[in-house]
């Protein structure tokens, strides 16, 4: 378990678990996990792009998953269509829009696969140093937002009436959002990326009576099941992102449940 | 306690738009303000130092229009009820007034740093929030644990303090709403049909809560009640809302008035604003009987 490659995964695995754990919660209580989701799949155009101009494939990634958030926050103006059908229609167009545009460059250098589900072990220093830097000005907003995004997601008019600047806090979130979906696609791949946001919360949530220890116990389980999942994936040669993600699965079943016993009751 | 915190008045404002009240808010000494009492302005002109001042608002939505040429005040110390039928437009001009809402045309004024109570019409809060009771009353602001305790007090919902907010039923919620509400010291309490789905022992409760609080801290209240048998009989004004302000006045001349006799027919009229608390024991919002008078330690 000394192998550099194996280090970087762990380090920037466990990295992603804390920075997306409080994002991950917010997500959760505010019912954006299609939102999320929609905002990763566009995910896949950025890295087609990158790849095509040579960019650097995490910036590339951020402008196209901001742009597609914007995109989104416009959109939802507009009451004839449903938000969950729009997001499922955003998703889906970015997705075909991704493939399209990754099987028009063609060549060795894009393994869709590797996109999809992301490359763990393949997590180079540069890569580390995005993911510690992007994921310390994450936290560092996520600690200042705490309080009014919170108030925000109990009751927006509550908020809102008692002083709570509404839409720029909620600006700022989809930013952050965005920013994390972008550093973490790399790690778990364009349809990964929204389990590590919401998993880790949602197995929280059945153990939580604050918000903040839900916060907190979605960080551990969500570092937990980096380093869990990455031994399974070396013990037993499986792929690391689903492994992870296979292992968040395992907690939320066990955490929830209790109450799902209770509730027969 | 804050500073703008009242004593509880010897005299309390009884009459709601008292100049009293006014220069207590302004800061001045309240022994000065108790001698200017009954100095009241009690003309239609545009008054100075109004908690919150609406002109012309006119807010229309997908084509319709939901307000129309609407002007609205509320004065430190009064209480100004807002009445009509379902769909007339009463919360969406309370969203208006709090800024929630941005009107097409009118200006809100607001007092500078104007603290405001809100007790919206329907709470909900999602079950995936975890959350207490006295951390829901102090969302947003930092408050220390005894003026948590004070204001669940003040509604009579101090055991509720450590529950989860999901746990709570509809009339223990709405005592904590209120609390957080009173927690913020508000100069302005908002409240959206407060009573809806309460029965009426812990309607009648409620106002008379209401109308207590207000006589002990002097903020303005802006009751939104679309039940017109009963209106707070504490109410300085009555404002009847139909997208436009039909009419508005003292409650005695607004059921008197022909428009809303017009609006909620002639035995409304015999019904409004006669609401008076005399019973000798009273129900809280859960149905159980309490004596009266009330307890002192709500002081």
């Amino acid at each position: 378990m000394t192998e550099p490659y194996l280090m970087r995964a762990l380090l920037g695995g466990m990295g992603l678990a804390l920075v997306a754990a409080p994002l991950g919660c917010f997500v959760v209580w505010r019912r954006m996990a299609y939102f999320g989701e929609a905002v990763a799949q566009s995910g896949l155009i950025g890295i087609a792009l990158g790849l095509a101009f040579a960019l650097n494939l995490t910036a590339s990634v951020l402008v196209v998953t901001l742009a597609v958030s914007g995109l989104l926050l416009l959109l939802s103006r507009q009451s004839l269509v449903p938000i969950d059908t729009l997001l499922g229609l955003v998703a889906h167009a970015a997705l075909a829009l991704g493939v399209i545009t990754a099987s028009l460059i063609q060549g060795p250098q894009l393994d869709l696969m590797t996109f999809l589900f992301g490359d763990i072990f393949a997590i180079s220093r540069a890569d580390l140093r995005w993911i510690y830097i992007g994921g310390l000005v994450t936290l560092a907003l996520e600690i200042w937002l705490w309080r009014p995004l919170l108030a925000i997601s109990v009751h927006e008019d509550l908020a809102a009436a008692e002083g709570t600047r509404t839409a720029y806090c909620k600006g700022v979130f989809v930013l952050l959002l965005a920013l994390v979906v972008a550093i973490a696609i790399k790690i778990v791949g364009v349809l990964l990326t929204v389990a590590f946001l919401i998993m880790p919360a949602a197995a929280a949530r059945p153990l939580s009576e604050t918000p903040e220890q839900m916060a907190v116990f979605a960080a551990i389980f969500g570092m937990l099941s980096v380093a869990l999942g990455l031994f399974l994936s070396v013990a037993l040669d499986t792929p690391g992102g689903p492994s992870i993600v296979l292992m968040l699965a395992v907690f939320f079943m066990v955490a929830v449940f209790p109450s799902v016993l209770r509730q027969r009751r | 306690m804050d500073g703008r915190e009242r004593q509880p008045p010897t005299s309390p404002p009884s009459a709601g738009r008292q100049s009293a009240d006014r220069q207590a808010w302004n800061g001045e000494a309240a022994a000065a303000a108790h001698g200017a009492a009954g100095n009241g302005r009690l003309g239609d002109e545009r008054r100075e130092g109004d908690l919150i001042s609406a002109r012309g608002i006119l807010l229309s939505r997908g084509g319709r229009t939901l307000l129309q040429d609407v002007d609205i005040d509320v004065a430190p110390g009064e209480i100004v009820t807002l009445i009509g039928p379902n769909g007339a437009g009463k919360t969406t001009l309370v969203r208006v007034l709090l800024g929630i809402l941005p009107p097409n045309r009118g200006v809100v004024k607001r007092k500078a740093g104007l603290g405001v109570g809100y007790v919206p019409q329907r709470l909900e809060v999602d079950r995936s929030i975890p959350l207490t009771v006295a951390r829901f009353v102090a969302l947003g602001r930092r408050s220390s644990t005894a003026q948590i305790e004070r204001a669940l007090a003040e509604v009579g919902a101090q055991a509720l303090l450590e529950r989860q907010l999901t746990e709570l039923s509809g009339g223990e919620l709405q005592r904590v709403v209120l609390a957080r509400a009173l927690v913020r010291s508000p100069e302005l309490l908002v409240l959206d049909e407060p009573v809806r789905g309460v029965d009426y022992a812990g309607e009648a409760e409620l106002y008379t809560l209401i109308g207590r609080l207000r006589s002990e801290r002097g903020f303005g209240v802006l009751l939104v009640s679309h039940d017109l048998h009963i209106v707070m009989a504490q109410s300085d004004r009555v404002i009847c809302l139909n997208h436009h302000v039909c009419c508005s006045g003292v409650p005695h001349s607004v059921a008197q008035h022909p428009e809303y006799a017009r609006l909620f027919g002639p035995q409304a009229s015999r019904a409004i604003g006669l609401y008076q608390h005399h019973h000798d024991h009273s129900h809280d919002l859960a149905g159980a009987t309490r004596p009266s008078p009330r307890p002192q330690e709500f002081k």
